[in-house]
């Protein structure tokens, strides 16, 4: 039987692994990698920061790819699900503060204590979530982009106007309990629960109301139903990375949450191709290392030191290029529906084909 | 009661100059099905052009009539050639394909544009914003009591050059060869094409029109709130896309009492509650009206096939 499970492994291997562990399998084998990681890593506080950046991205990419990719509801209001999360995890956290499990060691219950914030800050961004979809059964295309983006905006202003969460000026003193290898923990979560749906049966049905949603509606597909869900696990892990971002990052404001850091995560997902998991890590990679990675090649050639500091200027009008270069040259993104082992090179060993 | 007075007269002007914007936006959505996200910021470009005419002007010309109507013209000018390019370059190679990729190349072109006005390398501004210049001095016109309501000029002249160019379009496309031709594209370009309408200039010409306004319409802001900036096309461009929706995008005259409503709701947000919460109250006030009438006020859902 072509288990979804059977897409991250060749079905002859999957003889001797229990299948209820199969989903979890690469997560098992990662643990240790990111301990190791975050050992080695220990001494270098900057690198540390960019692989958490680079990490929370990666969450918000594939998950956004989950509604925009996958089910073809163009949402462009995801960094208000992850002002949510980061305002919720991190109020948590601070209220948390004086309090320690005590059966346990305190790093242990410190970090305890941060999963269950980043759970309520997920749990709430799913409650808005279920919010913005429930409007998508009246609403669609542009409408509901529209939507969203109000969405987005609301948030921003709500944040900006309540005093629990420090108005303008944001939460500071949550505690700094992110490392990479939590952050890496919920990057392999997203990209695991991203391509079981996109196997499964669920996915399927996504599939078909990104493809034609009235005739995907005539075969029976429940729309609606899959649309709020899919908005709702999209808008889950966007929570999550919210939260991972408020514990590592000194100060949240609600100036981090803008329309603006909505339509970074757009272009990542859609440079990497609407619908492909691995095209929008490695988008979401490319485009976060790229800005540093120029700042350094201008900081090296010396003289030229207000170049470097130009690079995140230069960032937004060159996304914006970028996107009408990509639409006009290759409107369907770097891989296009295509995962990334789908397009390595004929020598490479390839899995059997699991999805179209 | 004069409070209340006071605050349906600003609401009304603020209102007319969204109006301006948001007829843009429901032109190029009723003939070419797409949303222009960039209509915002070709306005933006449009009132840096009409500054930089007024610096040009001098101090004295800038005031006087003709040099007002200078610095419209070469604004509207101007913005209706980029709407053009635009159109061209960007918009027209797409036309074919799913919307959702000229929805993408519009918000791209609006962050390449409002960011890119951002940079201050060579003539680009800077990203700070700069006072525009006093094109219409402001003067009291109509005070009711001992200041209870004051009219300005410029609401005065903003609302006239306002409704003027909303009859010339409502005009244009209601009684002229060009108007139905435009009305043609939007009921079904294809067929359109077969009986002989031009559609690409048909389209083009529909481009430069919405620019071209959007230019006026930003100048008229530019002069109420007597600043210029980079972003002023995002918020501008935002709020009369929210009115045009508002009012059933694809409609002339609903796309009016959109950002009449809108400017009214605004204001009053402003006067009587708090002014933090005017952008949350013009989306929320969007997402009620959405939800309540899917296709806008005045909008029509039209039924999908398969």
């Amino acid at each position: 039987m072509a288990t979804p499970g059977a897409t991250t492994l060749p079905d002859d291997m999957a003889g001797p692994i229990p299948p209820a562990l199969r989903g979890i399998l690469p997560v098992l084998l990662a643990l240790p990698v990111l301990a190791l990681a975050e050992w080695t890593l220990g001494a270098s506080p900057f690198a540390t920061y960019l692989l958490s950046v680079v990490g929370v991205n990666i969450i918000l990419a594939v998950s956004l790819n989950i509604v925009n990719g996958m089910t073809g509801q163009f949402s462009i209001g995801h960094a208000g699900f992850m002002a949510v999360g980061a305002y919720i995890a991190g109020v948590t956290s601070l209220s948390f503060k004086e309090v320690a499990l005590s059966f346990l060691p305190v790093a242990a219950s410190d970090q305890v204590l941060f999963v269950v914030a980043l759970l309520a800050g997920g749990a709430c961004a799913a409650l808005c979530g279920f919010l913005v979809g429930l409007p998508s059964l009246r609403l669609r295309g542009d409408y509901l982009a529209i939507v969203t983006l109000g969405f987005g905006e609301i948030i921003r202003v709500f944040v900006q106007n309540t005093e629990a969460f420090g108005r303008a000026l944001g939460l500071s003193g949550i505690p700094q309990y992110s490392s990479v290898a939590m952050v890496y923990f919920w990057v392999f979560a997203v990209v695991l629960v991203a391509r079981r749906i996109a196997g499964s049966s669920h996915g399927r049905s996504l599939w078909a109301i990104r493809e034609d949603e009235v005739a995907a509606e005539a075969m029976g597909v429940d729309t609606t139903g899959y649309k709020v869900r899919a908005f709702v696990i999209s808008s889950f892990f966007a929570g999550i990375a919210g939260g991972l971002f408020a514990h590592f990052v000194p100060i949240i404001n609600p100036g981090s949450f803008t329309f603006v850091k909505s339509m970074e995560i757009v272009v990542m997902v859609v440079l990497g191709g609407l619908g492909s998991t691995t095209g929008a890590i490695v988008a979401a990679i490319f485009l976060t290392l790229l800005p540093e990675g120029l700042r350094s090649l201008f900081g090296a050639l010396g003289a030229e030191g207000s170049l470097a500091q130009k690079v995140d200027q230069i960032r937004m009008p060159v996304y914006g290029v970028l996107l009408v270069v990509l639409m006009l040259a290759r409107p369907q993104g770097l891989f296009g529906t295509k995962e990334l082992w789908d397009v390595l090179p004929r020598w490479l060993p390839r899995k059997k084909k699991g999805l179209t | 009661m004069s409070q209340l007075l006071q605050h349906l007269i600003n609401g009304l002007a603020s209102g007319t100059i969204y109006a301006l914007v948001a007829l843009g936006y429901t032109m190029v959505y009723g003939v070419l099905k797409l949303i222009n996200f960039a209509h915002g910021d070709v306005m933006m470009v449009g009132v840096y052009m009409g500054y930089a005419t007024a610096f040009a002007l001098g101090r004295e010309a800038q005031r006087s009539l003709w040099g007002v109507v200078v610095i419209f013209a070469v604004a509207m000018g101007g913005c209706a050639l980029l709407g053009f390019l635009i159109e061209r370059f960007a918009y027209r190679p797409l036309r074919e394909k799913p919307r959702l990729t000229a929805l993408i190349t519009a918000i791209g072109i609006s962050f390449a544009l409002s960011y890119g006005f951002q940079l201050d390398i060579g003539f680009l501004p800077g990203a700070s914003p700069r006072a525009f210049p006093e094109v219409i001095v402001p003067t009291e016109w109509f005070i009711v009591g001992d200041r209870d309501v004051v009219v300005w000029n410029w609401q005065v002249i903003s609302f006239l050059i306002a409704v003027t160019l909303m009859g010339a379009l409502q005009f244009l496309v209601y009684r002229t060869r060009f108007g139905m031709a435009m009305r043609a594209v939007s009921w079904d370009h294809r067929t359109a094409a077969l009986m002989g309408i031009p559609t690409d200039r048909i389209i083009a010409l529909t481009f430069m029109l919405s620019s071209g306004l959007a230019a006026g319409a930003g100048l008229l802001y530019a002069i109420k709130d007597t600043s210029v900036s980079p972003l002023m096309g995002l918020y501008v461009g935002l709020k009369a896309f929210v009115a045009a929706v508002i009012g059933g995008i694809g409609n002339v005259p609903g796309a009016v009492v959109g950002a009449l409503l809108l400017g009214l709701v605004e204001e009053f947000v402003v006067g009587y509650a708090a002014s933090t919460w005017r952008d949350a109250v013009a989306f929320g006030f969007l997402i009620l009206v959405l939800l309540v009438k899917p296709g806008g006020l005045f909008g029509r859902v039209a039924a999908e096939k398969v």
